[in-house]
């Protein structure tokens, strides 16, 4: 494949620029932040997702959907990054669909019409830990009636408290750091035994804490395998991990070109900054780490789009780099912005927050780098 | 099945059959490598048989047209034949200054028969080139050079230096940049083009850091250079000079990478599961270089069909080389005391030691990376100021 965007994505990345400059710009996300939103999202919003056909991008087209990959996916969570857009879009149209195209009918036909009208929102509950660590999972799913009980505690559930539905990750056998054994379940928010507390991030989005105290499911719960839950749980947590680094070469770029802008008009010792060499020097260095991020996550995505066998080392390559490259975007952005770079009033330190829980959502770039390391064979 | 898939099935089976085996396995070192020219001894019958055997088929410069000794084929076509060689291990039948500089500058710029004739010789591996640009007063700020060309009608006698002409005491010519308008800075230049056996021309090997000795001084005394061998008009040399720069760099940067995505570390993993701060910052580099290669490939897909920015080779050369210099820094760490042997025939010959200090060159040829940063900066980000 090509390492360029056809026609089509062209126009679609056009169409999701539009959209979102228009409709979720930043002074969106500040009107919800100011209000002290409950969800960290406007669902009226999510409802015009829908209508642009974003929701359902990666939902097959037998199901309804668009049925299209993980290209275009990321190329309206790069406009989302962008404009620091507040939406389920990453954890429901992405990392939820990604499990549920592995789930039988019945499931299917259960969700993807809500998130299809933009009306449901599902929540990630994998964590357990405050780093990433979804082997080690040891939440626990024991046979029970005609189903299972779920008991353990879950966090970083980002939306988790309005969420309709909760993917959670769960062991039936084995004992945690072992990928076998483990399943995954949809579980409904209303559900006897789940409580929630939400906790307000630094980027102002809502994340739960989850627990699960013998939370009965039926049979038909389980998505994918049961003790076969790793091969979902991958699949999900992949299409989490390369769509978190596309929102995060949006949010880089986004704060990169609004840093270049600053340093072309702001004026000290009678120059406008951008004169001086050592702020150029670490300006485009700056570009050519967000260029590469962007390549590399372009091509961990075509690789998962025709199923190649090297997608996973490219998808922990990307995550990472995405992730150092945002993170070296947005510290120059606020460093080279000097001290109004500090203040609220500016949105640069909004893309510094960002940034920081796009980093740790599904393993930072340490985490990946680390993978990287293992999958080379070292 | 599309043409391209067309294409690449028969591109295998051409490979198949007429890359010889010995030539599918990697060059050890540069006295390895083919190089062409009029003195160049070929190192096996092999190396001989796969470079006449891509000449006659256009493969040693597969996108050049065939006129001029190419095989014609279409970026996409080339992109797949690259994919089928390195997937069958197969060497570069022919690597030269010629193919990666002069060729696309002569295509550019040079007249009909210029390009028959100049890209014709380099295609069938003829006659061997260096490049004469910078002087000793003359490096970054190439355009104050002062190599100075006198018009004597129907040639100019040429008196002045160059230095650090890479392979001048290989080459048969030289492409030359000399200043023809003392009055005129940018447009005082001229681009010419001439054999290094001329009475008058003369060079003395400089001793790298490295131990080796690749690149030279070259002295010009009174040499004779026909009118005929300019490239582009008088005076307009420097628009040649950057053409060719550009694809340069585009070179250079490709030197970034080891030809393919496999990491070192798995062969170092002995030493670096003993060293966990060791095998962090290999981890890292993994990652850039699986950038790089992403990068790079973007860029080509990008630059062949003219999307990219005119001047991003220079980003690609900045990224490039400093990935490069960072690799060999692990590689000796990695090695340790072994990597520091210069001479040992463990070391083989010193061969780590001997790439590491060679390496330190890739950000200064062809243009250091201050020189690049401050490209991108101001042609790319269009920052302000001079
Ligand atoms: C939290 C906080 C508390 C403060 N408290 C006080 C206080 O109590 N009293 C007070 O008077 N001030 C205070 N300041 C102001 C502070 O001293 C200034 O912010 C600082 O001097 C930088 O000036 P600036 O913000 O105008 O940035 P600018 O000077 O506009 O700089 C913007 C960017 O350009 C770079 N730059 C500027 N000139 C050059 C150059 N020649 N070469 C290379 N790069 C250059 C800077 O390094 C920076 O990255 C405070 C600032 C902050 C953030
Ligand atoms: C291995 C090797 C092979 C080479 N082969 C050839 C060849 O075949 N033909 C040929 O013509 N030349 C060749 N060169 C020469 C090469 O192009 C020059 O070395 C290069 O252009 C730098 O020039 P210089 O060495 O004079 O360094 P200088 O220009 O003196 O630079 C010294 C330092 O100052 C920095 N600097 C200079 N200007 C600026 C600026 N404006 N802003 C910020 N920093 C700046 C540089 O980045 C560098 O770090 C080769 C060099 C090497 C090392």
């Amino acid at each position: 494949m090509a390492m360029t965007l056809t026609d089509d994505q062209n126009m679609l990345r056009d169409t999701a620029r539009d959209f979102m400059a228009s409709e979720a710009p930043v002074t969106h996300f500040r009107k919800f932040r100011d209000m002290g939103c409950k969800d960290g999202f406007s669902h009226g919003l999510w409802k015009q997702f829908a209508e642009m056909g974003f929701t359902g991008i990666l939902i097959p087209e037998a199901d309804g959907g668009m049925g299209m990959g993980q290209i275009e996916a990321g190329i309206v969570l790069e406009e989302i990054g962008r404009n620091l857009s507040p939406s389920p879009f990453l954890t429901t149209s992405v990392a939820a669909v990604e499990a549920l195209k592995l789930a039988d009918k019945a499931m299917r036909d259960r969700w993807f019409p809500g998130i299809l009208a933009g009306e449901t929102v599902i929540g990630i509950a994998i964590e357990e830990g405050v780093k990433h660590r979804p082997e080690k999972i040891a939440c626990v799913a024991e046979r029970s009636g005609n189903g299972f009980k779920l008991t353990g505690q879950k966090q970083f559930v980002v939306q988790g408290v309005s969420s309709d539905m909760l993917i959670v990750a769960a062991r039936t056998a084995g004992v945690a750091g072992e990928t076998d054994g483990l399943t995954l379940f949809a579980v409904d928010k209303d559900a006897a035994g789940l409580s929630m507390e939400a906790a307000r991030l630094v980027d102002s989005a809502v994340a739960a804490h989850v627990k699960l105290d013998g939370v009965q499911v039926d049979a038909d719960a389980v998505i994918g395998e049961v003790d076969g839950g790793w091969a979902v749980l991958s699949k999900m947590l992949d299409a989490g991990r390369v769509g978190a680094a596309a929102e995060m070469v949006g949010v880089g770029t986004g704060a990169m070109y609004m840093t270049f802008e600053y340093l072309k008009t702001r004026k000290q010792f009678d120059r406008v900054i951008g004169e001086f060499q050592a702020l150029q020097h670490r300006a485009a260095h700056l570009y050519g780490e967000m260029e590469g991020a962007r390549s590399i996550v372009l091509k961990a995505q075509s690789l998962m789009d025709e199923g190649h066998a090297k997608a996973e080392l490219y998808v922990a390559a990307a995550k990472a780099k995405a992730g150092l490259a945002c993170n070296l975007s947005v510290r120059e952005g606020v460093q080279m912005h000097g001290g109004i770079g500090m203040t609220d009033e500016y949105d640069i330190g909004l893309y510094m927050k960002r940034d920081r829980s796009l980093n740790e959502f599904f393993g930072d770039a340490y985490y990946h780098a680390d993978r990287v390391a293992t999958m080379n064979g070292y | 099945m599309s043409e391209l898939e067309t294409f690449r099935a028969e591109a295998r089976a051409w490979l198949e059959e007429n890359c010889p085996a010995e030539m599918r396995t990697p060059a050890k070192g540069d006295e390895d490598v083919c190089w062409g020219g009029r003195n160049f001894v070929f190192q096996s019958e092999a190396q001989k048989l796969w470079l006449e055997r891509c000449v006659a088929k256009g493969y040693t410069v597969p996108d050049w047209p065939k006129a001029y000794g190419g095989a014609g084929l279409s970026p996409q076509e080339t992109k797949v034949l690259r994919q089928e060689m390195a997937k069958l291990g197969c060497r570069s039948p022919l690597n030269s200054f010629g193919i990666w500089m002069l060729g696309p500058a002569l295509l550019k710029f040079g007249t009909e028969e210029q390009k028959v004739h100049y890209m014709g010789q380099i295609a069938r591996g003829e006659i061997r080139w260096c490049q004469g640009y910078s002087e000793p007063g003359s490096g970054s700020d190439l355009v104050s050079m002062q190599t100075f060309g006198e018009d004597k009608g129907d040639h100019w006698v040429v008196n002045g230096q160059k230095i650090w002409t890479s392979y001048a005491d290989k080459a048969d010519w030289i492409f030359c940049l000399v200043r023809t308008d003392k009055t005129n800075k940018y447009q005082g230049i001229s681009f010419l083009l001439f054999d290094m056996e001329t009475p008058g021309v003369s060079t003395k090997p400089i001793k790298l850091i490295s131990g080796n000795s690749p690149f030279c001084e070259t002295f010009f005394d009174n040499v004779v250079v026909p009118k005929h061998q300019i490239v582009g008009e008088v005076n307009r040399g420097w628009d040649v000079a950057k053409y060719l720069l550009g694809h340069e760099r585009e070179m250079i940067s490709g030197m970034g990478g080891d030809g393919g995505v496999t990491s070192i570390g798995a062969a170092m993993k002995a030493t670096l599961s003993q060293e966990p701060v060791l095998r962090a910052q290999m981890a890292l580099f993994d990652v850039d270089n699986l950038t790089f290669r992403a990068h790079g490939e973007r860029f080509m897909d990008e630059w062949k069909t003219g999307k990219a920015h005119p001047a991003y080779s220079n980003l690609m050369k900045y990224v490039g080389t400093e990935l490069n210099k960072k690799r060999n820094e692990l590689v000796m760490s990695i090695g340790g005391s072994q990597a520091l042997e210069w001479e040992s025939e463990r070391s083989n010959g010193g061969s780590k030691a001997r790439n590491w200090l060679r390496t330190k060159a890739n950000s200064i040829e062809g243009g250091t990376s201050e020189v690049m940063l401050n490209v991108v900066s101001k042609r790319i980000l269009e920052m302000p100021g001079a």
